[in-house]
């Protein structure tokens, strides 16, 4: 299996350790990710809430690229996957905007390729292919599985049901994990409110930090950058903030499936996260 | 609580419902105020209009009024309203579009808006400028126009000792094509983004 994969501007940032077990998974998976050349910022919320043009325009120009390798396009950061599968839902189904952008970007789009969560990727390939591969079981795992907004909502885009998704915990299962059933799945973190509005986000994350905690998970499991910086990084904000004692680790997916997959913790960046993980990876 | 002359007020704006409605593609009318959007609204605690009273603010043409609350800019762009919606309104979408007529209109974001306002414009013009947003970058950029100098700065710290702290950009080769975009895209709306 082949895809066009888009890493988004947080790959050599803050979400550094997503994009690399994304590729190292990838790659002992047996899929083959080609990094869309050139590929610029999707625009993100702060493109869509500012101007239509402009953020049309910035996912067509990713999609013009991504079309470029003949592949469907993947994206591992969830609000990346939102901006580049609603650029191509816009420009599949108006044709005088796919006309416009592409003149604007001089980098054609023709709705050839699709756009896919790196979730989907997994999935496509099979949960039983994935328990193959499986060398260390995930059995002190109990993750709650939070999908946040962005890969389930709104209808055109989503990749899974937009109250109760299930593809995290369906990939963490497959991988020796077990998961809670919860409330908080799908609750918004507050995404980049985070800067502009921190106390909004506080008690977001407060109120998913704990349903995870009262459902029993002793981790949380994201697909999305900004959910993770908010619920990791932040977790010591809360705490200080509202008086909690939260210490709940907070992985992206592709970091627990790498480590079932016996992917050495180290290039998985198990340990560049806020919230302490090294007891409850001891435990596995 | 304000009371608004609704018939003088759709006489007066009655476009801008209209104009609402297309920019949005969303059926304005079909809302009958069941309030779904609010009840799920994971910000509306921190709103000053709740989601469905920004509906019905649009539906009767209070153009000043919409255009000035804060809670377009709080809006966290979740859908969740949108997802649950017995209408099939995509009130996200119609919040998004008040955001962008604000914005093209110059009205300044008031209240918790205003440092939503900066964080956009320091992310767009980093992405302008590069080819893709620099993280540090925008935070100084934010900081500095918020005059909050030193938010996030314990999180710069950790995202350094972590060694997720970039601190230089990373351009894009192709730069003259996002020029080309924004070019565009300030030209059509016919003032500056």
């Amino acid at each position: 299996m082949r895809y066009s994969y888009y890493p988004g501007c947080s790959y050599h940032g803050s979400a550094k350790e997503y994009d690399t077990s994304t590729r190292i998974v990838c790659k002992s998976l047996g899929i083959e990710l080609v990094e869309v050349s050139d590929w610029s910022c999707c625009g993100a919320t702060a493109g869509h809430s500012t101007d239509d043009l402009l953020a049309a325009a910035l996912s067509g120009r990713n999609l013009g690229l991504a079309e470029e390798t003949g592949l469907d396009v993947t994206a591992s950061c969830a609000a990346c996957y939102q901006r580049l599968a609603h650029g191509r839902h816009e420009l599949t189904r108006d044709p005088l905007l796919r006309e416009k952008v592409n003149k604007i970007t001089g980098r054609p789009f023709t709705g050839k390729i699709k756009v896919k969560t790196i979730l989907d990727v997994l999935l496509d390939l099979g949960v039983d292919a994935i328990s193959e591969k499986v060398v260390k079981p995930l059995s002190g795992i109990k993750a709650a599985a939070y999908y946040g907004c962005l890969m389930v909502r709104p209808a055109a885009v989503q990749a899974d049901d937009p109250e109760n998704p299930v593809k995290i915990d369906r990939v963490l299962q497959s991988v020796g994990a077990q998961t809670v059933d919860w409330d908080f799945k799908t609750e918004c973190c507050g995404a980049s409110l985070a800067v502009s509005n921190e106390d909004v986000v506080v008690r977001l994350t407060y109120n998913i930090i704990k349903s995870a905690v009262e459902a029993g998970a002793n981790c949380l499991v994201t697909a999305c950058p900004l959910c993770h910086f908010n619920l990791d990084i932040r977790q010591g904000k809360i705490n200080s903030t509202l008086g909690t004692d939260f210490n709940l680790p907070v992985f992206y997916f592709t970091q627990l499936v790498g480590l079932a997959l016996g992917i050495e913790g180290g290039s998985l960046n198990l340990n560049s996260h806020f919230v302490d993980t090294s007891s409850l990876l001891k435990a596995i | 609580m304000s009371s608004y002359n609704l018939t003088e007020s759709l006489r007066q704006n009655g476009e801008f419902k209209a104009l609402v409605g297309k920019l949005s593609g969303q059926p304005l009318s079909q809302c009958y105020q069941c309030g779904k959007c609010t009840a799920g609204c994971p910000v509306s605690f921190a709103m000053d209009v709740a989601p469905n009273k920004v509906l019905r603010m649009a539906q009767a043409g209070l153009k000043n009024e919409v255009l000035r609350c804060q809670s377009i800019w709080i809006c966290a762009s979740c859908s969740t309203c949108t997802a649950r919606c017995p209408e099939g309104v995509d009130v996200a979408r119609v919040m998004e579009v008040l955001r962008i007529m604000a914005g093209k209109e110059g009205i300044p974001a008031p209240g918790r808006g205003k440092d939503v306002s900066i964080f956009n414009s320091a992310f767009l013009r980093s992405v302008r400028r590069n080819g893709r947003m620099f993280e540090a970058g925008t935070m100084a950029a934010f900081n500095i126009k918020s005059l909050h100098l030193l938010r996030e700065a314990t999180t710069g710290m950790h995202m350094f000792i972590k060694g997720k702290l970039r601190l230089l950009p990373e351009r894009i080769k192709n730069k003259k094509e996002i020029d080309s975009i924004f070019t565009a895209a300030v030209k059509e709306r016919g003032g500056e983004l």
